[in-house]
């Protein structure tokens, strides 16, 4: 199979999850959610780009760029708009999507974190001082589901549109207002989600990449941080700054 | 049905630093040890993906599980205590070598003055120099547990070099100090400048090959930067599995056992008789019976053990009479965070224990005639090396998220230094640990509670210290520095120290303390409780290297104690 028949299949596959997802939403699918999902991938009319085809660079699928958790598009676009404003594409470099970090929260979901399984879950519950930590009864996957549901609601009576059409600065405004705590949500304070929405996109920039973000390690590179290096024992007294090219986990089982 | 197996000399509860050096010593000496640890088998062979920031530095893989077992956690005693459901504030260990997997190797000796802070300070400022604070003398000196640091330092191959204000030491340290930095050197000759005396930090990192009293072989520091909160892929990191563990196990009279969960000590009032456990697999109940019960397992669980077996008088905080739980204490960090605009340093190299240090204000080094506070701190730079996910350090006006953030947490990955204390915490009546009347462990037994708020005494040296550090920052030449935060009230979630202590308290009177000076309960003759639960009060220094010193006493003690019998001290 040629370089370009496999980006093909890869974005038709992507286009069939919209699909069928899209179906199983209640046929919701419509030119926000293309604009949603795999906005970063695609153009407006749904087609693929060059620079947003889903291989990492090589010759190979990147099969990670599949949701694992999510199963409707919407939300997944309104996850998309919230991590993009936490950390921006800019002059700076790549921004969230760019990085697949909502890939990366997606799985997260999926497993032990999004499920809390080494985490005391046992009640009964109360809400506690602001300084006896986390004391909700849903886990992360379900907080997610809470809280972004609520940024829609939000949007949607705030500015009469969904959270992914609207414009940068007012995203901002509405998660600001999760931040500081203005927004009544059930099992869990809007404040909590928005801080571990706001952790989890930081840690998709720049954990290492067979997480599915920090796609080619280009969160590493804005920080210049080589990832994974076996030793620093000649350069640990180096005056002079080091850059060194850097190395994933992949790289142990090269 | 829980299974009774055959009696054993001495039942070692918890594999850590504590429990393994005591296994070694008991072993070489012929005692025959079982060892229990709840945590599963580990050591060098498991580390070989171990350059993951976020599984291990995030997720905290190493670290305790807590759906199993947790703490509760409230700042004061009107207030409901409720379970800390995911670790943050500290980071409880779990499998063979305990949390002497996952440190970063700081191995200091506590002052003289730690030892008998109580009756120094007293003769140095008068009795109400020390109101409202419950410190107590250790009922024992610094001078009679000198040789026992130094087993310790060899056993964990220390390197550094002895400091002009720190503790007297009659021997080198085993190996020499880490290498010099930019980093280190920068700190140095900005504290030399203000006129302070720094020194290398004394580090648990191998700075050259090293073969400890054990026939251990460590290799050397690749400053690698994966060190605390990560095992060590080359065993060149002091780690009780590499240290301690092997020769326990080679003496052919230690019997370790992973996956077995203490869930009492027997005992007839006097003496036990032996620890009840859990297989945590497959959950069969076994009792150990032994001649001598060894509790290493780390302060929560020293004192939660002891409370749930009833054994030792639970202490009461409206009377301050009791012991067990007694002088829970934490460390107070102040700090200053500097930010260099137009240089770019090497902060994602780095080992665990790559520093230097300052002791002009730790301790009594300083005058505190006309200060509201007593003790200080040990002021660091630690070059233990920045992962990109846990460090964002900006300047304090970045808003939390966005562009501005962005660009500030990438620009200054490389071009931010901290400098830290290790600020000594003072007992008081209120801080202090229990049982929770309500939540739960997973074999259904009650969690231990812990009440605990910053004090006057913390605040007062904290906002000192902490103008100490700004004036090294600035003499080190950043464009700017960061406004300190206000010490307030503890707070449970974010990350500050794993140094606990306190709990099962040392000292010299039954009254007073929990365990003589051998670390041997007074109210139970074959009962030992090892750990920093024995500290009277924290200093200011990382304590692992004075938990060191005490196991060794402790292994001395349990060795008399199973020829002679009868309480030591």
């Amino acid at each position: 199979m040629s370089e370009h028949e496999q980006k093909q299949e890869s974005t038709m596959s992507r286009r069939r999850f919209i699909r069928n997802s899209g179906l199983v939403a209640g046929g919701l699918v419509g030119g926000g959610i293309l604009g949603g999902l795999i906005g970063a991938n695609m153009n407006k009319d749904g087609t693929a780009t060059e620079e947003n085809t889903h291989t990492n660079g090589h010759d190979q699928v990147a099969y990670q760029q599949s949701p694992l958790y999510f199963t409707n598009p919407e939300t997944f676009g309104i996850l998309q708009a919230a991590v993009e404003r936490i950390y921006p594409k800019d002059e700076n470099g790549p921004g969230a999507n760019d990085l697949d970090v909502p890939f990366f929260i997606d799985h997260q979901l999926a497993g032990s974190w999004g499920n809390n399984t080494r985490e005391y879950m046992q009640g009964p519950f109360f809400p506690g001082s602001n300084f006896q930590g986390y004391q909700s009864p849903l886990k992360r996957h379900e907080v997610f589901d809470v809280g972004l549901a609520a940024l829609q609601t939000y949007s949607n009576e705030k500015f009469k549109k969904p959270f992914a059409e609207l414009e940068g600065e007012q995203q901002d405004e509405i998660l600001t207002a999760f931040e500081e705590d203005q927004v009544k949500l059930r099992g869990v304070t809007s404040r909590t989600f928005f801080n571990i929405l706001r952790a989890a996109t930081i840690e998709g920039v720049y954990a290492d990449p067979a997480y599915a973000g920090n796609k080619n390690m280009e969160g590493w590179k804005m920080k210049d941080f080589p990832g994974h290096q076996m030793s620093y024992i000649n350069q640990i007294e180096s005056e002079k700054f080091v850059k060194i090219k850097p190395n994933s986990l992949h790289s142990y089982t090269k | 049905m829980a299974k009774t197996l055959p009696k054993t000399d001495a039942v070692i509860v918890g594999v850590g630093w504590a429990g393994g050096i005591i296994a070694a010593e008991l072993g070489k000496q012929g005692l025959k040890v079982v060892g229990l640890e709840r945590g599963k088998e580990r050591g060098v062979k498991d580390y070989y993906v171990v350059h993951d920031e976020l599984r291990y530095g995030i997720r905290y893989e190493l670290m305790q599980d807590l759906s199993k077992e947790t703490i509760t956690f409230r700042n004061h005693g009107k207030e409901r205590a409720l379970p800390m459901r995911q670790l943050g504030s500290f980071l409880l260990g779990e499998g063979l070598g305990g949390s002497g997997v996952h440190w970063n190797g700081h191995t200091f000796r506590f002052l003289p003055y730690d030892f008998e802070i109580k009756s120094q300070t007293v003769k140095k400022y008068g009795e109400s120099k020390i109101k409202g604070l419950q410190i107590q003398d250790w009922g024992i000196t610094y001078d009679e547990l000198e040789p026992y640091f130094y087993e310790f330092e060899k056993a964990a191959g220390i390197g550094g070099e002895e400091g002009e204000l720190g503790p007297k030491r009659a021997d080198p340290f085993p190996n020499p100090p880490m290498k010099e930095t930019p980093i280190t050197a920068r700190f140095k000759k900005a504290a030399k400048s203000l006129g302070m005396k720094p020194y290398q930090m004394p580090s648990g990192n191998m700075s050259e090959a090293y073969e400890n009293q054990y026939g251990a072989k460590m290799a050397p520091c690749q400053y690698c930067a994966f060190c605390e909160r990560f095992g060590c892929e080359y065993g060149a990191k002091a780690d009780p599995t590499v240290a301690v563990i092997p020769f326990a196990k080679e003496t052919g009279n230690v019997d370790i056992r992973n996956f077995a969960n203490v869930t009492e000590i027997i005992h007839d009032g006097k003496k036990a008789t032996g620890v009840r456990y859990v297989d945590v697999q497959t959950k069969e109940e076994f009792i150990q019976p032994a001649e001598m019960v060894i509790v290493t397992s780390y302060v929560m669980n020293n004192t939660r053990l002891l409370l749930t077996s009833k054994l030792g008088s639970p202490y009461n905080p409206d009377t301050g009479t009791g012991v067990i739980g007694k002088n829970y204490c934490y460390q107070i960090l102040p700090g200053s965070a500097g930010f260099f605009d137009e240089e770019q340093f090497n902060t994602f190299m780095g080992a665990g224990a790559l520093g230097a240090t300052v002791d002009d204000y730790n301790g009594d080094n300083f005058d505190h005639s006309d200060l509201d506070f007593i003790h200080g701190g040990s002021i660091s730079i630690n070059q233990s090396g920045y992962r990109p996910i846990q460090y964002n350090m900006v300047p304090t006006d970045t808003p939390k998220w966005g562009s501005k953030f962005k660009e500030n947490s990438i620009k200054y990955f490389t071009r931010a230094l901290s400098i830290g204390t290790q600020g000594a915490s003072m007992p008081v009546q209120l801080n202090y640990m229990d049982l929770d009347p309500s939540y739960k462990d997973a074999y259904g037994l009650p969690l231990l509670r812990m009440t605990y708020d910053f004090t006057e005494q913390d605040k007062n040296l904290y906002n000192y210290i902490g103008k100490i550090t700004d004036n090294i920052m600035k003499e080190m030449g950043p464009s700017k520095i960061n406004d300190r935060q206000q010490l307030e009230h503890y707070d449970i979630v974010p990350y500050q120290t794993t140094h606990n202590t306190g709990g099962v308290i040392m000292g010299a009177e039954p009254e007073t303390s929990a365990v003589n000076n051998y670390l041997q309960m007074w109210d139970a003759e074959n009962v030992f409780v090892v750990g920093a639960s024995a500290f009277p009060h924290n200093g200011g220094y990382n304590p692992t290297g004075t938990v060191g010193a005490l196991a060794y006493r402790a292994a001395e003690g349990i060795i008399k104690y199973s020829k002679e019998g009868g309480l030591l001290a």
